[in-house]
């Protein structure tokens, strides 16, 4: 079968400005697939032609064996858009941005009740039904954004950074939501720049930086292939970390500098530990953890990934 | 049979609008009865008084009646190209919701204009109702004028919309409502005959979308001669909602679908 997106040469110009320069990936059914990188990478842009919704510039891209060019509202019909900023209808109740967005798709006025009776029920907003939108917190209205999204059964979700301004315990609940609707088969594709929420819930991801992939494959090979198995991250008192900087740089066969704290890659976190006590320097904190896709971004393109 | 993408639009706009139609059409008959009475009534038992042979041969209510009728159609005309396609496209972001469904730019443009046309005829009905409650003119007379209304309305949505959809931010649209759309409402034949204007400014009332309908309304319902033959009148008029509604496109697909 052949893959349900499949870019090649995919760019994306604003005038001089190349916001996708070039990029290759393909997308298989079933599938949940992300785009993970700093913002400006070019991620949005990506998604918007995806969406038909941005006409692409040069190279080709077939959605659901579509042309997003010329088969636009055909291509639309099929997929469900949770954007980046929430476009709910404020003055509305819960239930008629539903009942409206249904009717976009052409649906029966029965169909949609039918459907807005389940999905309220899958993004536990049944008791806000009648709730006009401007009421509802930022996550309760990321959810009923991800029920609209639904409301015709796409074959494909796109998710524009779907957790971005929200409180953990908010993300968790939406975490949630994902994972089930990606054990329901649904193929979603996600652009994030929380490495977290890649590792939740991308089966296969590409990391983006300046309108570029970087890198392409699962949260798990990613990390294996471009970091050691653990961090140590050294925190200094302000002004230190520059004085000390040599000494830590000899403690792992690989360090990062940053601002505030060193990062010290390491396949034993323990034995880093000691040899940072031996030596006699005297940091703030020291906390080991598992290296994560940041890292990877971090080793890629030797800056952080959320500034 | 699908529903024609346009169509879709005009029923969301519908669901919008039911939320607070019951206070749009209170406001929608109290309008044309506040000011019928203080210009027609009030204002106008001084000019009859000053003016045995009257405004054109007819009394000051008879002759502002008419008018007032195609101003207002042209103010409503106005706002919903204006605040609502600004709200769409930026503050609120509703046009893009809709721009991810099957509708594309063209269909949401078409579904705007037909939408703003119903919301024109709404407004323009009513204060048909209420001329002849007035007894200006027969209601059925009365409600002829809508005609003219209409096509005003819809001019002014068209230029409207292709205006806002080029402007960054709502000072445009503040000066554009300050500059353009409240003198047209008062120079334009409305309230007193254009040719009370200082001769230099009669071409300009001429070339607004408001003056044509108020002749024509004014020939409809009371009988006046209009001051430019009717079909004139009418293409010109229509000639305004197509090249606006042609011109609002292209924004659109460069803020909307870039």
């Amino acid at each position: 079968m052949p893959p349900l997106i499949h870019a090649r040469g995919l760019t994306k110009r604003f005038g001089e400005f190349v916001a996708v320069d070039g990029i290759d990936f393909a997308v298989e059914r079933g599938e949940s697939f992300g785009f993970l990188g700093p913002n400006g990478a070019g991620k949005t842009s990506t998604m918007r032609m995806i969406g038909a919704v941005s006409p692409i510039t040069e190279g080709t891209l077939s959605v659901l064996g579509l042309n997003p060019e010329k088969e636009g509202p055909r291509l639309r019909s099929r997929l469900g858009v949770v954007p980046q900023e929430d476009n709910l209808d404020q003055e509305l109740t819960v239930y008629d941005n539903l009942m409206m967005y249904g009717r976009y798709f052409d649906l029966s006025r029965a169909v949609i009740k039918e459907r807005i009776d389940e999905l309220l029920d899958f993004v536990q907003l049944t008791e806000k039904r009648e709730s006009k939108v401007d009421a509802l917190s930022g996550g309760m209205k990321r959810r009923l954004t991800i029920a609209r999204g639904l409301i015709n059964e796409p074959d494909l979700l796109i998710l524009d950074e779907p957790t971005t301004g929200l409180d953990p315990q908010a993300r968790h609940v939406l975490w949630d939501r994902l994972y089930r609707l990606k054990q329901q088969g649904v193929t979603l594709i996600i652009t994030t720049h929380y490495m977290d929420e890649a590792e939740q819930l991308c089966d296969r991801l590409v990391v983006m930086d300046k309108a570029k992939i970087v890198a392409e494959g699962s949260p798990r090979s990613l990390i294996e292939q471009y970091a050691p198995r653990e961090v140590v991250e050294v925190r200094f008192p302000a002004g230190v970390l520059d004085d000390v900087a040599d000494r830590v740089e000899d403690l792992a066969p690989r360090t990062e500098i940053l601002a505030d704290r060193a990062l010290l890659y390491t396949d034993d976190a323990e034995q880093t530990i000691a040899d940072i006590a031996s030596t006699g320097l005297e940091p703030e904190t020291i906390l080991a953890r598992r290296s994560s896709l940041e890292d990877v971004f971090l080793r890629l393109t030797g800056r952080s990934l959320v500034d | 049979m699908a529903t024609p993408l346009a169509f879709r639009v005009v029923e969301s706009e519908a669901r919008v609008y039911r939320r607070t139609w019951r206070s749009s059409v209170v406001s929608s008959f109290l309008n044309p009865i506040l000011y019928l009475a203080a210009m027609g009534v009030g204002l106008g038992s001084l000019v009859d008084e000053n003016l045995p042979s009257g405004v054109e041969g007819l009394s000051y209510l008879a002759f502002l009646a008419p008018g007032l009728l195609v101003a207002t159609a042209m103010q409503t005309g106005a706002a919903e190209g204006g605040w609502k396609v600004m709200a769409g496209i930026k503050w609120l972001k509703t046009y893009d919701a809709k721009l991810a469904t099957p509708i594309g730019v063209p269909s949401l443009v078409a579904g705007h204009m037909m939408w703003s046309g119903a919301r024109v005829l709404m407004v323009s009905v009513i204060f048909a109702m209420v001329i002849a409650a007035f007894r200006v003119a027969p209601l059925v007379q009365s409600l002829l004028a809508v005609g003219p209304a209409l096509l005003v309305g819809l001019a002014m949505v068209a230029a409207t919309t292709a205006i806002t959809a080029r402007l960054e931010d709502p000072t445009g649209l503040q000066l554009y409502f300050r500059f353009a759309v409240i003198p047209m409402f008062l120079f334009s034949g409305t309230f007193f005959p254009i040719t009370q204007l200082p001769v230099w400014l009669q071409p300009v009332a001429l070339a607004t979308p408001l003056f044509h309908g108020v002749e024509l309304s004014r020939a409809i319902v009371v009988g006046t001669d209009p001051a430019v033959t009717w079909w004139v009148s009418v293409l010109y008029l229509v000639a305004w909602i197509a090249i606006g509604a042609f011109l609002a496109v292209g924004p659109f697909r460069k803020r909307l679908t870039p």
